[in-house]
């Protein structure tokens, strides 16, 4: 609940001017569930278990890498007037 | 045994870093001054939870996790390199990656042998968990598809369509409730996997590429809240805030990008518009326009001290924004001062125009929000609008029988000159037609975006007048 509101009151700050890099961070941030697939996975108490958590694992870093490689490169190309191009 | 507590403790600080760490990426994200300061945090916590978890001493098996680790990385560095344009559809496919972890984490979770039944509550979170995760793995994967244009665009509708989804949801629910009370008819379980999954596909069906950014946002929001829910089942706090934080913010997203469309959640999951509407439309190809050619819009152009160009999801189609860059730098150079208009439902997700333009070296001081720029159209010469129809409609403001009345837009009818880059006289995707292109001060501009920005970009720069 709390985070939640502290959610709400930080995004509400959040620029319109930056709400595509937000979602693909809060993507980027949401696949910390991979911490739950690397116990499952690393538990092995059933084969069953490890399997799912080892492909949740990789679904999860994929989001993990990609997501915040992609908000790193569009925060990257966002400039002020000032600043002459890269 | 103190080893054990030891290592305990550290996960628990490593969490607790991994949690502040988070909620100071988000803060600052609030301006793209300090926006990739966030992400670097972001990275951090990131990788500080992953190594606390690491260390947690059930683990056994590092052999298969390193394997998954780097497999995941292989197919995440190129989800990250994907061209701008494309950032919806990936955005999409990233929720489905994320909703498949929460769902394979879940269901495995059901099945781990415990010599307690699971408690009621964590039943009823885990089944939520399982059914927000499996609709949002084919929601997302459907969005995606139409994003990507492998699947038509337009809405599909049938009669008691929304019949038919509610009564699936309906069902699901029904079936994890009986689940909550009697854990033990494990043989329950793969239905509220199943059905979550067909709902996903029906939920999607009937949404065409306009509604996109609500829809997005809105799967975003599930594909957090299912994490919220596994945070609960496994008793992660690390987890339930980082979920909360993503649903809120697809929340939020979601709540904006229906208040910009004058609709409500719930009609743009269930309203399947564009449909009823396309009879209206016809009457319009008799009236007159007025008609120019570049070398005239150049003039008009040149000739102003105060420009607003509004993009929408056309310029993205037509990879239009480096044109407009240029068109841009042609009139900045020439004293005219150029502003961009954005309406928060440009695009096919909330900010698709922002990314675009940012690629295209336009500084992000001259991208602003409807509410910004609304103000400025009165003093506006030239407004020029590239590819975007139905966010500039006046209709939205001064026809109460028409169906986007009250829907908030881009006032481009109030600058001194208006023109409307723009194939032909086709609708837009409400398929309502656009009074704008019918006043005597616009100038319909037909051409494709991308091509007709460049000879103007051409006129400007030879015409030496």
């Amino acid at each position: 609940m709390l985070a939640a509101f502290i959610g709400f009151v930080v995004i509400k700050r959040i620029t319109p001017l930056l709400h595509t890099p937000l979602m693909s961070l809060t993507n980027a941030l949401d696949a910390i569930a991979v911490v739950g697939a690397i116990i499952l996975a690393g538990e092995h108490k059933t084969k069953l278990a490890a399997i799912l958590g080892a492909i949740a694992i990789v679904s999860a870093t994929s989001n993990i890498v990609g997501g915040f490689l992609i908000t790193d490169r569009m925060l990257r190309m966002f400039k002020p007037s000032g600043a002459k191009k890269a | 045994m103190n080893g054990i507590l030891g290592s305990d403790l550290l996960i628990e600080i490593t969490y607790i870093i991994a949690t502040a760490l988070f909620i100071l990426s988000l803060m600052w994200m609030s301006t793209p001054a300090t926006a990739r300061r966030g992400v670097f945090a972001g990275e951090f916590g990131m990788a500080l939870a992953i190594a606390g978890t690491l260390l947690h001493h059930g683990i056994v098996d590092y052999k298969l996790i390193l394997i998954a680790l780097v497999l995941g990385t292989i197919i995440g560095i190129p989800l990250g390199k994907v061209q701008m344009t494309a950032v919806p559809q990936r955005t999409a496919l990233s929720h489905t990656f994320g909703a498949l972890c929460v769902t394979l984490v879940g269901t495995a979770e059901f099945y781990l042998p415990r010599e307690v039944p699971m408690p009621r509550f964590m039943m009823a979170v885990l089944c939520m968990e399982v059914i927000l995760g499996a609709l949002t793995i084919t929601g997302s994967l459907m969005a995606a598809g139409k994003l990507q244009e492998w699947l038509p665009q337009r809405p599909i509708t049938y009669k008691g369509q929304n019949l038919v989804n509610l009564g699936l949801l309906g069902v699901a629910i029904v079936v994890a409730v009986i689940l909550v009370m009697h854990p033990e008819r494990t043989q329950l379980f793969p239905a509220i996997v199943a059905i979550p999954l067909v709902f996903g596909v029906m939920m999607i069906v009937p949404i065409g590429g306009a509604d996109m950014p609500t829809v997005i946002s809105l799967l975003n929001s599930y594909a957090g809240l299912s994490a919220a829910a596994m945070g609960f089942v496994l008793n992660s706090k690390l987890l339930i805030i980082a979920g909360a934080l993503d649903g809120a913010s697809g929340f939020i997203l979601s709540m904006n990008m229906s208040k910009a469309m004058n609709r409500s959640f719930s009609n743009v999951l269930f309203g399947a518009f564009g449909q009823e509407q396309t009879s209206a439309a016809g009457a319009a190809e008799a009236k007159p326009v007025r008609s120019a050619t570049a070398e005239e819009a150049a003039a008009i152009l040149s000739a102003a001290n105060k420009v607003v160009i509004v993009p929408g999801y056309g310029m993205a189609v037509a990879q239009a924004q480096h044109k407009v860059r240029e068109l841009y730098d042609g009139l900045t150079k020439r004293g005219v001062d150029v502003k961009f208009g954005i309406h928060p439902v440009a695009g096919r997700m909330p900010g698709h125009m922002n990314v675009l333009l940012a690629e295209a070296d336009i500084p992000y001081d001259k991208l602003l929000d409807m509410d910004e720029i609304n103000g400025d159209f009165p003093q506006t010469d030239v407004a020029l609008i590239i590819g975007a129809n139905d966010v500039t409609n006046p209709a939205a403001r001064n026809e109460p029988s028409s169906p986007i009345y009250g829907m908030p837009i881009l006032d481009v009818d109030k600058a001194r000159t208006v023109m409307v880059i723009k194939r032909g006289m086709g609708a837009g995707f409400a398929g309502i037609e656009n009074p704008l292109y019918f006043l005597d001060k616009t100038l319909m501009l037909f051409g494709d975006a991308k091509g007709f920005v460049g000879n103007v970009v051409r006129e400007l720069g030879g015409g030496g007048h």
